[in-house]
């Protein structure tokens, strides 16, 4: 039927049409105020005075509230306290909330909240990572992994390197920017209208904030214009202020952030320093390996815990690591909180080791692939992992000498060291670059979900579970899930919007799980209603319960056949329950989270990519000439969602570390805060040559159905474009010096490489890259 | 002079009277008729989520052409067809084909940028031009995608090009234009509301005296800037004049040796023109901003809004472009090079207005290059942009114009360059030379775009990579250039 097909998104035609609802579209409720938000100016200060009379006096305005006006707590931290819905004695950094206002209009509201007086006494402030581990200023305790010895390994190697990556943070830049319409009801309950990853939370600290029950708040999303982590919890600080202002002025209040504000207030991917010292042998085998990982965190906790500490998961990526030590700094800075985005702290770890890698492959002078291939995983007792974890039937190897035959990398390594002979101008590279990401909430309470189905008398399904739509096609996938399970065409399912009213205590649709949970749910619920249905057939029939068969939207009793709409009916009529609740943990996690040791995963989802890049010599521009990606869905509940999440993960990895800089002036201001200067990938950035493969075989696939979780690792297969330029800038000087190149790599940073190895800089390489 | 304002809401009259009178296109649509399928992204012009078309009767025929609504003044709209995502269907519900291609290639994830992205390409689509890979990037650079990548809206793109189901839109082409004839403004529009003015004079002469009875009024061209003022710096320009209307302003006239260009063209009318003469120009110009920037903006806007990083002035200067002001019926002409005062600043007198352009058509031998850089390859703003215009008679330089953005408070020329290389032989000595009166002319700044250094090194390298396309002993066969998106 339906499952593994692919089939479209569910509101294809409605996104093309312009009929699908984001919250901006719904219909407006009478009395609707608007709502605005006043930034901080400063990255770190005292609020002398906060002088909002401006702000209530200004057109429009009905509502000015500050922290004063916070019946319930001030935090809208998620995973750890921290985070003020508002700025109440000091700001820690510039573009904090201070206070909201609501007003008749989005123009006056806006105008209004720059409207106000406030007195800043600065404090010192701290802008960068740098400044960060200079003062030891930390948002948690630092963590350590060991396994083996590492530094006796890495003093006995015959070679060892040490340098330093620093990587740049990412906007997710949702094209929906941030929004939240409350109304309240009668009995003082609330209903909300959240751009959320995460209802369930938004109704968490909906009630934190208002003092307000549980049972009081009803949060719904029906689709998200994009996330990507953003909306994971960030989304709760946009809701709870439209809450705060609908409690005050007793009338619906919409918050929809300009995007300037959006980018400049909300937390991003977090940037990392790491450093590194490495021992290898002559095949390049690492024998030890030292981390140091920084992360950019902000000024507040927030989500910092578990995304260093999957950063400290993906350092070894594919590899074994018999020695290593990796250490992790969540730094305290006085600027935005980062935050989830799509790989979690993954893709910084993984950046770390394969920066390690590629420069033992140019000590060396041997080809990176060769170099990756010796440090694979493979059998005990090579896979282990820092954690303790072991690796189960490590496709990589064979995933990889796939994609390097498809791809021919090795003969067009040797026509790119053909084209750069000739060519001093314009110099290319390749790279292949694998991925290995864990799939599970390392929290292992989260690795839960629920769903509700109804079948309705006339044989349609009402579906609902936890998991929410932000693109990713999980409402389809589950229905698919559904659909197939009873027999269905796939129209006969309904979706619904996510609702804590539906199906409470939910998960936050994130680290990839989505459809392994949620399907998993809703397959629950559909089992329960199918067995329960098969009773009832069985006694109409007189057969066995077992010999009841759900097929091509009919259901087979023995020798008698009865349409699901009938069998439906003849359930309600004999009053058997039609509805019924579905519920899915993960087994298998033993993760102790005190010693960071165990299976924190469920599986590993893999994939590899080549990139081959042409530069720029005296400008520094560069294009993704072609990449081939070769991806392990497992066995994919719908191909052409699937590939959707591998093309643009991967795009997006490539706005990464390429084009995408976050910019802080020296008063610790965002400068790039809107598509006029902050730049995610354009279409004409789309590789020329672009093909994407699955990967059909072997891999270990314990989830739903089989299939893999595919939101997040792809993003990673672009590791191969930041490495691929990495070669061509090591071209420029003929391979005999490794290049300091750090991401996002800009056409800045790409011509200040060249002019630095130009100059003698960058350390010594062999100088080929053989393949 | 009218107060309304009356154009085709797909095949429906409106009129309209706008208490606001720079309030945006978007807002109307989404507010007033509830039209929500056009959507903010950025409310600055660079996603493309609010894409709408605007027709108008152009030779008897429809033009349609793809714009921001987020930075367009519904007060524009006077006397043409709006077009948003809720016209593209058939009456009988039947959707455009760019609306199928999009679900049957699976080209939406969220979905929050597709209305932007079938606008984009219904204007391609209906322009008719082939699909190539790099036609189908420039019709959607100003379109940004965040979740599906781009792979496979541009096969969407190439589908809907391939469907031979004739295109809806001209299906009412002749009822369209009738309609549109009907209702065409025969007086200037003027709305004025609470001490606000919107003032659209048709003629060059009452432009020129609105100029002078308004000498602080914000003058309106494309609007890809005077918009921002509005929906970013929430400003509420006490009086805009709105230069669309005028009659003649936008003619793009050739003579023997010039080329003049009416201040209100648009880059998309301009750029044709200038790109057959100088093909790096047109580039240069195809890199500015987006189709919808460029269907609305103009190279007079673009002159006249004296940003250091405007795209066209370097490539102006160093051509020796000229300018033809107005004040009254008082005309004065002047090099372009003389026409910037400062940061932001010109020597346009009050009531002064810029009305012609006049660029000279390339002389014999002479050779034109431009070279922006930016982070991004498309609809980016210059970290560095540079345009020379080369004249070698017998191995030595015989003319040299160079001009420079992103590097000073003003676009700016660089004598102490053109000094360096004029009357000497083209050869690595004189690219020297040029590189050290480069360093000495510049000292640019660090900003989000680009640090001071790598300004200067670049721009330095550009001298080289000029030297290298032009000169004898230049880079020979090796490519100076990166590939374009192939087709």
């Amino acid at each position: 039927m339906s499952l593994h097909e692919p089939l479209p998104h569910d509101s294809a035609a409605r996104h093309a049409s312009g009929e699908a609802l984001y919250i901006d579209d719904l219909p407006e409720p009478r009395d609707l105020l608007h709502a605005a938000i006043g930034l901080s100016a400063r990255p770190h200060a005292r609020l002398a005075a906060v002088d909002l009379a401006a702000v209530a006096a200004a057109r429009g305005v009905v509502c000015v509230v500050t922290a004063a006006d916070i019946p319930g707590v001030n935090d809208v931290g998620s995973a750890a306290h921290g985070d003020p819905l508002l700025a109440a004695a000091e700001v820690e950094y510039a573009g904090q909330a201070i206070f909201a206002v609501a007003a008749e209009t989005v123009r006056d509201a806006r105008r209004a909240a720059r409207r106000a007086q406030v007195t800043y006494h600065d404090l010192p402030a701290l802008l960068t990572v740098d400044d960060a581990l200079a003062a030891r200023s930390f948002v948690l305790p630092s963590k350590t992994l060991v396994q083996g010895e590492p530094g006796a390994a890495i003093a006995r190697a015959p070679h060892r390197l040490s340098g330093r990556l620093d990587l740049g943070g990412q906007d997710h830049f949702y094209l929906e920017g941030q929004i939240a319409m409350a109304l309240p009801q009668e009995g003082g309950e609330l209903k909300i209208y959240s751009s959320t990853q995460h209802p369930t939370e938004v109704s968490h600290m909906v009630s934190r904030v208002l003092a307000l029950p549980c049972h009081r708040i009803g949060v719904e999303v029906r689709r998200m214009g994009g996330a990507f982590g953003g909306k994971e919890s960030q989304a709760s600080q946009i809701a709870c202020i439209a809450a705060l202002l609908a409690h005050h002025t007793r009338r619906p209040v919409k918050l929809r952030l300009d995007r300037d504000d959006d980018m400049v207030l909300t937390g991003k991917r977090h940037g990392f320093r790491i450093d590194y010292e490495v021992g290898f042998d002559d095949t390049g085998r690492i024998l030890g390996v030292d981390f140091l990982l920084a992360g950019h965190c902000g000024f507040s906790p927030h989500l910092s815990g578990p995304v260093n500490d999957r950063a400290m998961f993906h350092a070894d990526n594919g590899y074994f690591l018999e020695n290593a030590r990796i250490v992790s700094h969540r730094c305290k800075t006085h600027t935005v909180s980062n935050t989830a985005f799509r790989g979690f702290g993954g893709p910084q770890g993984m950046m770390a080791i394969e920066q390690v890698i590629d420069e033992i492959s140019r000590h060396l002078g041997r080809d990176p692939y060769a170099v990756r291939r010796v440090n694979f995983y493979g059998k005990a007792p090579r896979n282990r992992t820092p954690y303790g974890m072991e690796v189960r039937a490590n496709p990589l190897p064979a995933l990889t000498a796939r994609l390097a035959r498809t791809s021919a990398y090795a003969r067009r390594r040797r026509e790119i060291a053909a084209f750069n002979r000739e060519n001093p101008w314009i110099k290319r590279g390749i790279a292949l670059t694998p991925v290995k990401f864990g799939i599970s909430f390392t929290l292992t309470q989260m690795n839960q979900a629920g769903a509700l189905v109804h079948v309705y008398t006339d044989g349609t399904i009402h579906l609902a579970h936890g998991g929410t739509e932000m693109g990713q096609g999980l409402l389809v996938k589950v229905a698919q899930v559904v659909a197939n399970e009873f027999a269905l065409p796939l129209e006969r399912v309904r979706i619904t919007a996510t609702s804590t009213e539906q199906v409470p205590n939910t998960s936050a649709t994130a680290a990839s799980s989505g459809s392994d949970l949620n399907g998993a749910a809703a397959r629950a619920a559909a089992i329960t209603l199918k067995a329960r249905m098969a009773r009832v057939a069985a006694a109409e029939f007189g057969v066995p319960a077992g010999e009841v068969r759900f097929a091509n939207g009919a259901v087979r009793a023995g020798n008698h056949t009865i349409g699901f709409d009938e069998l439906a009916r003849l359930c309600h009529r004999h009053r058997v329950s039609l509805s019924a609740t579905g519920f899915y943990r993960t087994p298998g996690l033993a993760y102790d989270p005190a010693a960071m040791r165990g299976e924190p995963f469920f599986y590993f989802a893999y994939g590899a990519a080549v990139a081959e890049v042409e530069i720029d010599v005296l400008s520094g521009e560069y294009r993704i000439l072609r990449a081939d990606l070769l991806h392990d869905c497992g066995r994919s509940l719908n191909p052409a969602i699937d590939r959707g999440q591998i093309e643009g993960g991967f795009v997006q990895g490539a706005g990464w570390l390429t084009t995408e800089e976050l910019w802080w002036d020296a008063q610790g201001s965002l400068r790039t805060h809107a598509p006029s200067t902050y730049k995610i990938p354009a279409c004409s950035d789309l590789p020329r040559d672009f093909r994407v493969a699955f990967w059909a075989g072997r891999s270990h696939a314990p989830a739903l159905h089989r299939a893999k979780a595919v939101g997040e690792p792809p993003l990673m297969l672009a590791m191969s474009v930041f490495f691929a330029i990495r070669d061509a800038i090591a071209a420029t000087a003929h391979h005999r010096a490794r290049p300091r190149l750090d991401a996002p790599a800009t056409p800045e940073r790409v011509l200040l490489a060249i002019a630095a190895l130009a100059a003698g800089g960058g350390a010594a390489a062999a100088g080929v890259v053989a393949a | 002079m009218g107060a309304t304002v009356r154009f085709l809401l797909g095949e429906a009259e409106r009129e309209i009277a706008l208490a606001d009178p720079t309030r945006t296109v978007l807002d109307y649509l989404r507010t007033d008729e509830r039209r929500t399928g056009t959507k903010e992204g950025c409310a600055e012009g660079d996603c493309g989520a609010c894409t709408v078309l605007l027709g108008e009767a152009r030779d008897g025929a429809m033009r349609y052409r793809a714009v921001n609504a987020c930075i367009a003044f519904a007060a524009t709209l006077d006397g043409k067809q709006l077009l948003s995502v809720e016209d593209l269907a058939a009456a009988d519900g039947t959707p455009h084909p760019v609306q199928r291609a999009m679900v049957a290639q699976h080209a939406s994830q969220c979905g929050f940028c597709t209305p932007g992205f079938v606008m984009a390409l219904a204007a391609f689509r209906l322009a008719g031009a082939a699909p190539t890979r790099a036609a189908i990037d420039d019709a959607l650079a100003g379109n940004l995608c965040r979740c599906t990548g781009y792979r496979p809206i541009i096969d969407a793109a190439r589908a809907a090009c391939a469907d031979p189901a004739p295109d809806p839109l001209r299906a009412n082409e002749s009822a369209t234009l009738a309609r549109l004839q009907a209702l065409a403004p025969r007086t200037s529009l003027a709305i004025v509301r609470d001490g606000r003015r919107f003032l659209a004079p048709r003629s060059i002469a009452e432009l020129a005296a609105l100029c002078e009875e308004f000498p602080e009024a914000t003058r309106l061209a494309g609007g890809t800037d005077v918009g921002l003022a509005v929906t970013k710096a929430l400003q509420d320009p006490a009086c805009v004049i709105a230069l669309g209307a005028v009659c003649g302003l936008d003619a793009i006239e050739e003579s023997a040796h010039t080329i003049t260009i009416g201040a209100t063209a648009t880059y998309s009318d301009a750029a044709p023109v200038i790109a057959r003469h100088y093909p790096d120009f047109g580039e240069l110009i195809r890199r500015i901003g987006s189709v919808q920037v460029r269907n609305a903006a103009t190279l007079g806007g673009n002159i006249v809004n004296a940003s250091p990083i405007g795209d066209t002035m370097p490539a102006l200067l160093a051509l020796d472009a000229r300018l033809i002001l107005r004040r009254g019926s008082a005309v004065r002409e002047l090099p372009l090079a003389g026409f910037y005062r400062g940061y932001r600043e010109t020597v346009l007198a009050p009531g002064e207005f810029l009305e012609r352009v006049v660029l000279p058509k390339p002389a014999p031998g002479q050779i034109f290059r431009a070279y922006k850089l930016s982070k991004r390859f498309d609809q980016d703003i210059s970290a560095v942009c540079a345009a020379f215009a080369l004249t070698l008679e017998a191995g030595r330089v015989s003319g040299f114009g160079a001009g420079f953005g992103g590097l000073a408070a003003t676009p700016a020329r660089a004598p102490a360059i053109e000094a360096a290389v004029l009357g000497r032989r083209w050869d690595e000595a004189t690219l020297a030379a040029a590189g050290e009166a480069f360093d000495a002319s510049f000292t640019p700044l660090s900003d989000m775009r680009a640090s001071g250094a790598y300004r200067r090194l670049a721009g330095r390298n550009l001298l080289r990579k000029l030297y290298l396309e032009t000169a004898p002993s230049g880079s020979g066969r090796a490519r100076t250039r990166i590939l374009e998106p192939a087709p």
